[in-house]
């Protein structure tokens, strides 16, 4: 690009300079997105070695890990996991995957690192703001990582904190004081930073879109984070509102959460008035469009890249936009189907009931629409490609349990079974992680300006799909035969420890599974050094940030001014001379 | 410069054989099934059973037909091709199609679930019920019958005496309260006969699971939750509890006993005493 003075419309741009303003306390939105992206690294690190942590202790209870004890003296006294460090173990994994990893790379990381070039805009709409959401994410994983080392131990309650549990303090028993009070204070700050984030993303789209990028000529992901973002800003202030009521029970002996009559570990308490399951309301009327803020990002992901390597124009574009819409706002009111054994009304449960069926139909037609997208393509593969078949493939299997849990008749069986467990871990977490590695494959040319090995990253992905089915699929059958999830150990009922070996399976296939993740971690770092140097459009793609150069200057654009001509998924046009036409090139060539 | 032309066929055709063999082998384990739900000796466990099969024969079709179709087109479109790949991106006839088939099926199959579901929550127990008290607390399940009064006496909060064995705070001072009978961790029902339980919790949420009855149902403190089920068959089950409830949840077992009646009052009576 020039070096020139900048034009008119790039005021107020000028790269920051010296190491700190340029790499730490960055206002621009590439360098956050990148931030975001580490620091959802460091998460998933530690998360899956939390996860690897439980599998040990499932399948062996009552074992010596005598290495184990060095690291965690007071978890695994004589070298035995203790149930309570199991429980510690088993929130935090939870609570760290899902609000520091899955809502924080797909949307902050790679919305914050594309979305403003795939509108052709020079930055976030609040650069300054975004930087603080960052940091204010970063102080939230500080706080939670201070709970596990308070006295009393780390919180306990899981990632869901139902009270009184989580409400009534160290009396109702380990890891209930200060570590959870200090669980809830994090999550409280992340409500904050993820509104900021959320704000920022809105109008960003709403208001610095370039000449020609009218709605519906905007990527699928643009449409997926601007929506997943809506929901986030009408969800997180739920949860944030919840945690501050559920920290005054906890600290200013309010009773929003705690009926009176409760008589914990022999003392009579004098709370009165509220009720335990108003906080899974609230949490819920959160949780669930939580999933969506999740997904809606790996959706628009999925269909960015499966129309790039089937060198097709996505299926159904139109209503590809409407399925969004519609799942975003269908999810607001479907919260209900995580309480159908709770107490609520059962008439109320039915409502729950035939409206969370409703939600899988546009899903359903997302689908239909990847496989229509797939017909007739000429398909390349690429490793971004299977990441983005493996996250079709995990929407469908874990979809299809949905049409169970979503019946309460059925769900009362089912409910915190393991069942269930294997259902979200595949449609939550594999789907959404699937859409990372498939957008960091895809986007890491443009940030890097080098390929990642597709090499490594197809091993990674053979051998990650088939261990994470080889755990998931299987662990669907430990929840038909009733084994209650969140269980130390499943020795003490008859009818649960016939099902040790599928347990001890389960954990040597999540083994192979958490070592085959070194491939990656060693892919990234490799390629961000050696990598094969990638052109500036590195897939022969359409969209923006195809234009400009890998990695891009400080303003995106320089002096060009980005204008848009036609829609975003240009691929094999008849007559056109090559197979995708950029969003920007005015004439084609030989007409259509 | 092109990565991708220089890279096709093989590993989208193992992708393919892949979903296939994920498909069959998921969809076997599915009917073969070495391991499923306990027996199920319950009324309406009956009609939750038939739900629970139609609902995985849907879903299981829907998992087999979205992995094979998803493995042909790999199959098919996934080698070198001469030319471009084709320019068709809509079909309303198609999409309109397909969004009513899934919206009937997923809505029909919400409707039948109701139906089950409402047969079992949004009717009253038979007159002739029996009812139990159930009372979790932090990790032991309380079980306590009216007596020969059909009447529980009152409890207070403070009457609550581990030592003493009062666990759920029985009033000395209520005459109703004193032929009640207490058990912890043990709950005998006659067979055949309506059971109406009233499912408390003295501290945090536990949840009554009973998997040879299809059900299970949160302890809320503060609230006294009625749920109602006949058992048909004799026997020893076991109750779990799956709602977190501290460090020994996973220790949180009690016994279930289903027995004749005339066993059933000899237990009784023995536990009166």
């Amino acid at each position: 690009m020039s070096s020139h003075a900048s034009t008119s419309h790039s005021t107020g741009h000028a790269a920051p300079q010296g190491f700190i303003r340029k790499y730490v306390f960055s206002t621009d939105h590439k360098v956050i997105g990148i931030q975001y992206i580490f620091l959802g690294l460091f998460s998933a690190i530690l998360g899956t070695a939390l996860s690897m942590m439980m599998r040990l202790r499932l399948a062996w209870p009552g074992s010596q890990f005598p290495l184990l004890e060095h690291i965690f003296p007071t978890g695994f006294p004589g070298g035995v996991m203790s149930p309570e460090f199991y429980l510690a173990v088993l929130t935090i994994h939870g609570t760290i995957m899902v609000f520091f990893l899955l809502t924080t790379v797909p949307l902050s990381g790679f919305g914050n690192y594309i979305l403003p070039i795939q509108i052709g805009a020079r930055d976030m709409a609040f650069p300054v703001l975004n930087m603080l959401s960052y940091w204010t994410t970063v102080v939230a994983l500080m706080v939670l990582m201070a709970s596990m080392f308070v006295e009393g131990g780390a919180p306990i309650s899981g990632w869901t904190a139902y009270p009184p549990l989580s409400a009534l303090g160290k009396i109702a028993g380990p890891g209930l004081g200060a570590g959870q009070t200090l669980w809830i204070a994090s999550i409280a700050i992340f409500c904050l930073a993820s509104l900021l984030t959320a704000l920022n993303f809105i109008t960003t789209t709403l208001n610095m879109r370039a000449a020609g990028m009218s709605l519906m000529r905007m990527p699928l992901t643009v449409w997926a984070w601007f929506t997943a973002s809506t929901v986030a800003l009408l969800a997180f202030p739920v949860l944030l509102g919840g945690g501050i009521l559920l920290l005054l029970d906890r600290l200013a002996g309010t009773s929003f959460f705690l009926a009176s009559g409760m008589v914990v570990s022999g003392k009579v308490m004098t709370n009165s008035g509220g009720s335990p399951i108003l906080w899974q309301h609230l949490f819920w009327f959160f949780g669930h469009p939580e999933v969506y803020i999740i997904i809606l990002p790996g959706m628009g992901i999925t269909s960015h890249i499966i129309s790039t390597f089937s060198r097709k124009p996505i299926f159904a574009y139109k209503a590809m936009v409407a399925a969004i819409f519609a799942i975003g706002f269908i999810g607001f009111i479907v919260w209900g189907h995580h309480m159908f054994a709770s107490g609520m009304s059962p008439l109320v449960g039915m409502v729950f009931s035939v409206l969370t069926l409703t939600v899988g139909v546009p899903s359903a037609i997302k689908v239909f629409n990847w496989l229509a997208t797939l017909w007739g393509g000429h398909i390349r593969c690429t490793a971004s490609m299977l990441y983005a078949l493996g996250f079709v493939s995990f929407f469908v299997t874990g979809g299809v349990t949905g049409l169970l849990l979503a019946q309460p008749a059925i769900d009362v069986y089912f409910h915190d079974t393991y069942f269930v467990v294997a259902h979200f871990h595949i449609i939550m977490g594999l789907a959404a992680v699937f859409s990372i590695f498939a957008a960091l494959h895809f986007w890491f040319p443009k940030m890097f300006g080098r390929y990642m090995s597709e090499t490594l990253g197809k091993v990674h992905f053979w051998i990650t799909i088939t261990g994470v089915y080889s755990i998931f699929i299987p662990m669907h059958f430990l929840g038909m035969a009733g084994a209650p999830r969140r269980y130390a150990q499943f020795t003490e009922f008859a009818y649960l420890s016939k099902l040790q070996p599928l347990t001890i399976h389960i954990s040597w296939a999540a083994f192979v599974v958490g070592a085959a993740q070194l491939i990656l971690l060693f892919n990234i770092f490799r390629s961000m050094r050696w990598g094969k140097r990638a052109p500036d459009n590195a897939w022969e793609a359409t969209t923006l940030e195809w234009v400009i150069p890998s990695p891009p200057p400080h303003d995106n654009f320089g002096d060009m001014e980005p204008v848009v001509y036609r829609g975003p998924y240009e691929f094999s046009v008849p007559g056109a001379k090559a197979d995708f036409i950029l969003q920007t090139e005015q004439e084609v060539e030989g007409g259509e | 410069m092109l990565l991708a032309p220089d890279l096709p066929g093989p590993l989208l055709k193992l992708l393919a054989l892949f979903f296939w063999a994920l498909a069959i082998a998921t969809a076997t384990a599915f009917i073969v099934h070495p391991i499923w739900l306990p027996e199920n000796i319950s009324l309406n466990g009956v009609d939750v059973d038939q739900q629970l099969n139609l609902t995985l024969c849907i879903a299981g079709a829907a998992f087999v037909i979205a992995h094979m179709l998803l493995g042909l087109f790999l199959w098919r479109f996934g080698g070198k091709q001469a030319g471009r790949a084709l320019y068709w991106h809509e079909s309303h006839r198609m999409e309109t199609a397909w969004t009513v088939v899934t919206a009937v099926i997923f809505v029909g199959l919400g409707l039948q679930g109701s139906r089950v579901w409402a047969r079992e929550y949004l009717t009253d127990p038979p007159a002739n019920a029996m009812t139990i008290e159930v009372t979790g607390q932090q990790f032991a399940w309380n079980f306590r019958y009216p007596g020969p009064d059909g009447k529980f006496g009152r409890t207070r909060p403070d009457k609550v005496d581990d030592s003493e064995g009062n666990y759920i705070g029985l009033d000395d001072g209520d005459p109703a309260g004193t032929d009640d009978i207490t058990t912890q961790n043990v709950i005998a029902i006659p067979v055949n006969r309506p059971i109406q339980l009233i499912i408390r919790s003295r501290d945090v949420l536990h949840s009554f699971f009973v998997p040879v009855l299809r059900f299970k149902q949160d302890a809320v403190p503060g609230m006294g939750i009625p749920v109602h089920f006949t058992a048909t068959k004799t026997g020893e089950y076991e109750v779990a509890c799956a709602e977190l409830c501290g460090m020994q949840h996973y220790k949180m077992r009690a016994r279930f006993l289903v027995m004749t009646d005339t066993d059933f009052n000899a237990w009784l009576k023995s536990r009166s005493q």
